[in-house]
């Protein structure tokens, strides 16, 4: 037979032969952030020599400056549990917009049922429901704002893939529902004093152990099962995807219950954590956590992304925002130097991509 | 029954409203045969090979499959029951690499009790990947590049390959070398070739009159939504055929076609 190979070499598995993961740019980048923070700290005139990664502290202990650390990680870990679950969503070549109402409502609706009785020896003031509701164990407000979190998924997830919604449609749809439920659940009045097992749950660095947790649980998913494997090639060619006798539609729902019950379960979080369930929290959730998977490199067009891209890219995100509170800039321009960063990730990205093609 | 045919389609036929597109296709395949249909555009090629594999319904007539008439509702039905198609538009997906599209959809997994996020063996379909392509006489500069980055010689292949992983008993190819350059597509045909070789039955539509007289060993003629002519490669020339598809001749069976 000829030989018409009109690449280099025969059959090969090259292990070598492997492309740098993307990830890594995100990491880099990550990097050249904190050094600029780093720079600035020591230039800008109004800082005295302060250092932004560095302990100034004379501590013995220590050289880095873990203070900052555990905060931007904190600050980056709730939202970084919803960006897991959208970034899923975004793979398939969905969008998800109700995270951020739904973690107000699941705040709400779990908070409702993790009351105590009690508050220094008073009634709760805060009371939605008789005392049925109240010093429950720590499991049945779990279970039901997870519960209440896969079924709006579900019904996301129907919506888009048997009634053909287009997923930003249907999903902005939910965000409204969603933010009415949280405002009705309690008729507007926040939802206060839970029992200790509940407040356990976003104490301390609790949020981000969660969010690395789930980080990695995620990666492992996404990469070594069939379920990743599918959701990716139903991002990358649907109609294929069908072809080779992969349940699209079923699969589609089950990411979009993921999704959902990912972003409940920060609202869960959430709640612990501020101690309270108000039908405010968690607005423009669902944006920073879009945010962080597009920095992280992922392709709204569906088929590229990834769990560890996009855990980097919460991490761009809660260093700049850190930075610029560091180099002591206004919030109204770290808004708008914020948004300037997210385009131009995009751009520095779609720029790679045609370079590599 | 003959047990030695594959396919057979009676009287097949597909109406577009009032537009005829196939009318009574009589069609026979053999076990490791291949043939290829010709036609001029809209005399029917497509349309009967859409009825076969499910993707459209027909209006009348039979398709037996292995012995036994079949009715396929979607591709996919036609899929599970042995019949590969390699469509003009390649049914990959684009981000993931050779083994990842050879086995979408069927692929080898581990810990199966996990149901959905059951384990991938990543190992053995690398492994199976391997032999497949050596099977087809693919090459392949490195399995683990993502489709999107391979040129479409070797996409083809890949998709072609994928037929021949799975012991498909009837292969389909909608113009598999339309778009390809001279080298790709001596590549593609030295796939079918080995495809040959393994008694694999084809069907393939090409308006490539040297490949198809290179390639298979009977050529079936539409015309006008009906078969006029079923011609051994070794009684009939590139010119003979011609005159087939522009209805100079009509075969004096199939008379009533023109």
């Amino acid at each position: 037979m000829a030989d018409t190979s009109h690449g280099i070499g025969g059959l090969t598995y090259d292990k070598s032969k492997r492309s740098l993961p993307s990830e890594l740019n995100i990491f880099l980048a990550l990097i050249i952030i904190v050094v600029i923070f780093e720079i600035l700290g020591q230039v800008l005139p109004y800082m005295n020599n302060q250092s932004f990664l560095f302990d100034t502290r004379d501590r013995f202990d220590s050289i880095f400056n873990e203070a900052r650390l555990q905060i931007i990680i904190l600050q980056v870990a709730i939202i970084g549990i919803i960006a897991l679950g959208v970034t899923q969503v975004i793979i398939t070549a969905g969008i998800d917009l109700s995270s951020g109402p739904l973690v107000a409502a699941t705040a709400m609706i779990a908070m409702s049922f993790a009351q105590t009785e009690l508050v220094n020896g008073f009634p709760n003031p805060k009371a939605l429901f008789g005392s049925w509701a109240m010093d429950l164990p720590v499991i049945v407000p779990v279970v039901i704002g997870l519960s209440f979190g896969a079924f709006i998924g579900f019904i996301n997830g129907t919506f888009i893939a048997y009634f053909r919604i287009p997923p930003f449609i249907a999903t902005l749809g939910m965000f409204l529902v969603c933010r009415g439920i949280a405002l009705w659940w309690s008729g507007g009045n926040p939802i206060s004093f839970p029992t200790e097992g509940y407040a356990w749950i976003g104490s301390g660095m609790m949020p981000v152990v969660w969010f690395v947790l789930l980080a990695i649980v995620f990666q492992l998913i996404m990469k070594y099962t069939v379920y990743g494997k599918h959701t990716y090639a139903i991002g990358s060619n649907e109609d294929a995807a069908r072809m080779s006798g992969i349940n699209v539609r079923r699969h589609k729902v089950m990411v979009y219950m993921i999704a959902s019950t990912l972003a409940a379960f920060a609202g869960i979080v959430l709640s612990s954590k501020a101690v309270t369930a108000q039908a405010g929290m968690g607005e423009f959730y669902e944006l920073f956590a879009i945010a962080m998977a597009v920095i992280g490199g992922i392709s709204l067009q569906g088929g590229r992304g990834s769990i560890i891209g996009t855990v980097l890219g919460a991490m761009v995100l809660g260093v700049i925002r850190s930075g610029f509170t560091y180099i002591k800039l206004d919030g109204s321009y770290q808004l708008m130097a914020m948004g300037a960063i997210i385009i131009s990730a995009v751009i520095l990205d779609q720029y790679r991509q045609r370079s590599k093609a | 029954m003959n047990d030695d045919i594959i396919l057979k389609t009676v009287d097949l036929t597909k109406h577009y409203g009032g537009v005829h597109a196939l009318e009574g296709a009589n069609f026979e395949l053999r076990r490791g045969e291949h043939v290829a249909i010709m036609g001029d555009n809209g005399a029917g090629k497509s349309t009967f090979v859409r009825q076969i594999t499910g993707v459209e319904q027909r209006t009348r007539g039979e398709v037996i499959f292995d012995g036994k008439p079949v009715h396929f509702d979607g591709p996919l039905d036609a899929r599970r029951a042995g019949i590969e198609t390699v469509f003009q538009t390649l049914a990959l997906a684009d981000h993931l690499d050779v083994p990842d599209n050879l086995f979408l959809g069927r692929e080898k997994t581990k810990w199966d009790w996990l149901g959905p996020f059951r384990l991938l063996n990543y190992k053995a379909m690398r492994q199976d990947t391997l032999d497949a392509l050596e099977k087809t006489g693919v090459k392949i500069p490195n399995i683990r590049n993502t489709i999107q980055n391979m040129s479409g010689g070797q996409r083809q292949c890949v998709a072609i390959a994928r037929t021949a992983t799975f012991h498909s008993k009837l292969t389909i190819m909608d113009e598999p070398t339309a778009a390809l350059g001279v080298q790709e597509t001596a590549q593609v045909e030295n796939i079918i070739r080995t495809l040959k070789e393994q008694g694999e039955p084809l069907i393939l539509i090409s308006h490539n009159m040297r490949q198809v007289m290179d390639l298979v060993d009977r050529i079936v003629v539409f015309r006008r939504g009906r078969i006029c002519a079923n011609l051994r490669k070794e009684e009939t020339d590139g010119q003979d055929v011609v005159a087939y598809i522009t209805g100079a001749k009509t075969q004096p069976e199939y008379a009533d076609a023109a």
